[in-house]
């Protein structure tokens, strides 16, 4: 599936596009397909996201989005090094998941 | 220290004012994000990985206890409570907030700091040995420099859309603490025939493409060191590349020019600006010493009474020889074992602050490798010193150990990373720090890179890491015999490059062989020297 992330532009938070609007949560990740450069150009104009791309990314069994690249793993979650600081969803999802 | 009079005051104060302007303009609107970006980073704001970082500049490395008490408020009103020091002796906040950056600028102001410069095609914050004005073995205090340096480079309209980023470090001893060969200039302070000038060396860098600087000036008299800078400056300006960012820097230039052609440039462009004078009056260099005058020391014991084996391996490892005999310079690490290189809490960097009040005359410095340092502490009040760092978990004795490992904020936090760093650093320090070998082995300097731009220094470890990205997969790549001491080099790669826990054991390894191997009073770098890269690789491949 075809996601797009980029950051909140007021906080620099990461999100994920969810076919109505941005989450932090990637599990609320949908498969933008064809639409996804429309949707980009769209939402970064009205200033809803600031510097929006597509990543690759599947989902697994238990119904999480897993993007294909680390890098946009450990911005799913946050740094692996301070979990304390993740977003709430990372211990659902497990830190294993990043690597 | 020294202290903004108003014109420093006035231009920083202008440039919050106009951030505040930029940044309202584009969360209305008003500016594109490919408009915006530019002024952003001028500014020293990034967008990284999770959010938007700032670097915030410390000139030199230097800072007073109320300068630390207002990185502390920084990091707990605007970002999560902590700050990362850099290998640039500056500190980045992780967690800024768009709407927040103007009056995090604005409280940085109130205590005489910015982030102008930490970031775009300029001269960067101008770097220092961290012992400076207090090791025993220098010639001249080179912080006057070093400010006039600043001073000059500070919004120099000429030098602000140069080819490339511009690094520029000073050190007055033979001993180089500053990694000054790997900058794009290093400034040597010298004399000659009793009179001070600069040696000057350029073209040095780390990044993809790691080159040693070559001397190009032996001496320039100290009233033309400016000069010279500008000269080679407007050289660089004029025929450093612009058409591909990976060959802009000035160390590209000097090595496709050949360092005689490049001197010659620089030398036909000094006589030109001697000419022109843009020199700054000598009386500006006295205006600045004078705030860099000693402190008040005052006579004491000029011995250290170590009867507590701890506090003993402490004042071996973290204590530096100053040039008062009743002081020393004491080595606060940010590095216990298994804990993030280079990160300091608020609370960590109010009692620093505080001890800094306490014990150095109200001044600390930000080393390029990560710690913090109070460069002018009596030696009674050691002892004093060890315990209240002891108490809050700041004491550990590993300077310059295997533990005391520089290591980039990687793909933990860095949009440029490929791989992490930092897990693999606290894995590395909880390892040798609980088996004790850290102290058997000695000085053992590694340095981690989450990426080939090397701000983890990797090129100049004994032992280097580069974090490499394998098929979507971290991979490391381990190389050996760096230095970026006065015994500078660039380490060789090993061979294949290893996952997580295949890099741990090649390190264990090449350890191994260094224990076997070295001589009585041998590093490990001299080993390495001595005996070659084979016997480690065919430890590390097994043949």
């Amino acid at each position: 599936m075809r996601i797009i992330t980029g950051n909140d532009l007021r906080t620099g938070a990461v999100v994920w596009w969810t076919g109505s609007g941005w989450s932090r949560f990637v599990d609320d990740a949908i498969d933008a397909g064809d639409a996804a450069e429309e949707i980009m150009a769209r939402e970064e104009a009205a200033r809803r996201v600031n510097v929006p791309y597509v990543c690759e990314a599947s989902r697994d069994a238990q119904g999480h989005v897993r993007p294909a690249h680390i890098k946009d793993r450990v911005r799913a979650l946050g740094p692996t090094v301070r979990r304390d600081l993740a977003v709430p969803t990372a211990a659902r999802t497990g830190w294993d998941w990043v690597i | 220290m020294y202290r903004y009079d108003h014109y420093d005051q006035a231009m920083v104060e202008a440039r919050v004012a106009e951030f505040r302007d930029q940044t309202r303009r584009r969360l209305e609107g008003k500016l594109t994000e490919e408009q915006f970006k530019p002024l952003r980073l001028m500014n020293g704001l990034y967008l990284q990985l999770h959010a938007y970082m700032l670097r915030v500049a410390i000139p030199y490395g230097t800072l007073s206890s109320r300068q630390l008490e207002m990185l502390a408020t920084i990091a707990d009103k605007y970002d999560r409570g902590y700050g990362h020091f850099t290998t640039r002796q500056n500190i980045q906040f992780n967690w800024i907030r768009l709407e927040d950056a103007p009056d995090a600028l604005a409280d940085l102001a109130t205590v005489e700091m910015h982030a102008i410069q930490t970031s775009g095609n300029c001269i960067r914050n101008i770097s220092c040995d961290h012992f400076a004005g207090a090791a025993a073995d220098e010639i001249a205090d080179p912080r006057p420099y070093a400010e006039l340096l600043r001073q000059w480079s500070s919004f120099h309209p000429e030098f602000s859309y140069l080819p490339r980023k511009f690094k520029i470090a000073v050190i007055a001893s033979e001993r180089d603490r500053a990694a000054m060969r790997l900058h794009d200039i290093g400034i040597r302070l010298v004399t000659r025939g009793g009179a001070l000038g600069a040696q000057f060396y350029v073209g040095g860098g780390m990044g993809r493409t790691p080159m040693i600087a070559p001397l190009i000036r032996d001496f320039v008299p100290i009233d033309q060191f400016i000069t010279y800078a500008e000269a080679v400056l407007r050289v660089y300006n004029r025929y450093g590349r612009r058409d591909n960012k990976y060959k802009a820097r000035i160390k590209i230039l000097v090595h496709e020019l050949g360092a005689e052609a490049f001197r010659r440039e620089v030398e036909a462009e000094f006589a030109h600006l001697i000419e022109v004078g843009v020199e700054p009056p000598r009386a500006e260099l006295e205006r600045i010493k004078a705030h860099f005058a000693d402190p008040p020391f005052a006579e004491g014991p000029t011995t250290i009474d170590a009867g507590d084996p701890a506090f003993a391996r402490w004042v071996e490892r973290n204590t530096h020889a100053h040039r008062h005999p009743a002081y020393v310079s004491a080595i606060i690490s940010l590095k216990p074992a298994g804990d993030i290189p280079g990160d300091a809490s608020a609370a960590q960097m109010r009692l620093v602050a505080e001890l800094a009040r306490q014990y150095s005359f109200d001044e600390v410095r930000v080393m390029h490798t990560q710690n913090l340092l109070l460069p002018h502490v009596a030696k009674a009040d050691l002892p004093a010193l060890w315990q209240a760092l002891a108490r809050a978990g700041l004491a550990s004795a590993n300077i310059d150990t295997i533990e005391d490992i520089i290591a980039c904020p990687g793909l933990d936090y860095c949009s440029l990373a490929n791989a992490r760093s930092i897990p693999l650093a606290q894995r590395l320090s909880e390892r040798f720090a609980a088996s004790g070998r850290s102290a058997v082995l000695g000085e053992l300097k590694l340095k981690i890179s989450g990426c080939i731009n090397a701000c983890g220094h990797h090129h100049a470890g004994h032992i280097g890491i580069l974090g490499v990205d394998k098929k979507g997969r971290e991979n490391y790549q381990l190389s050996l015999g760096g230095s970026e001491a006065e015994d500078v080099s660039l380490a060789r790669i090993t061979g294949p490059g290893f996952d997580e826990d295949g890099v741990i054991a090649a390190v264990e390894k090449a350890t191994e062989v260094y224990l076997a191997e070295r001589k009585e009073g041998e590093r490990f770098l001299d080993t390495y020297r001595r005996i070659g890269m084979e016997p480690f690789k065919e430890a590390i491949y097994g043949g």
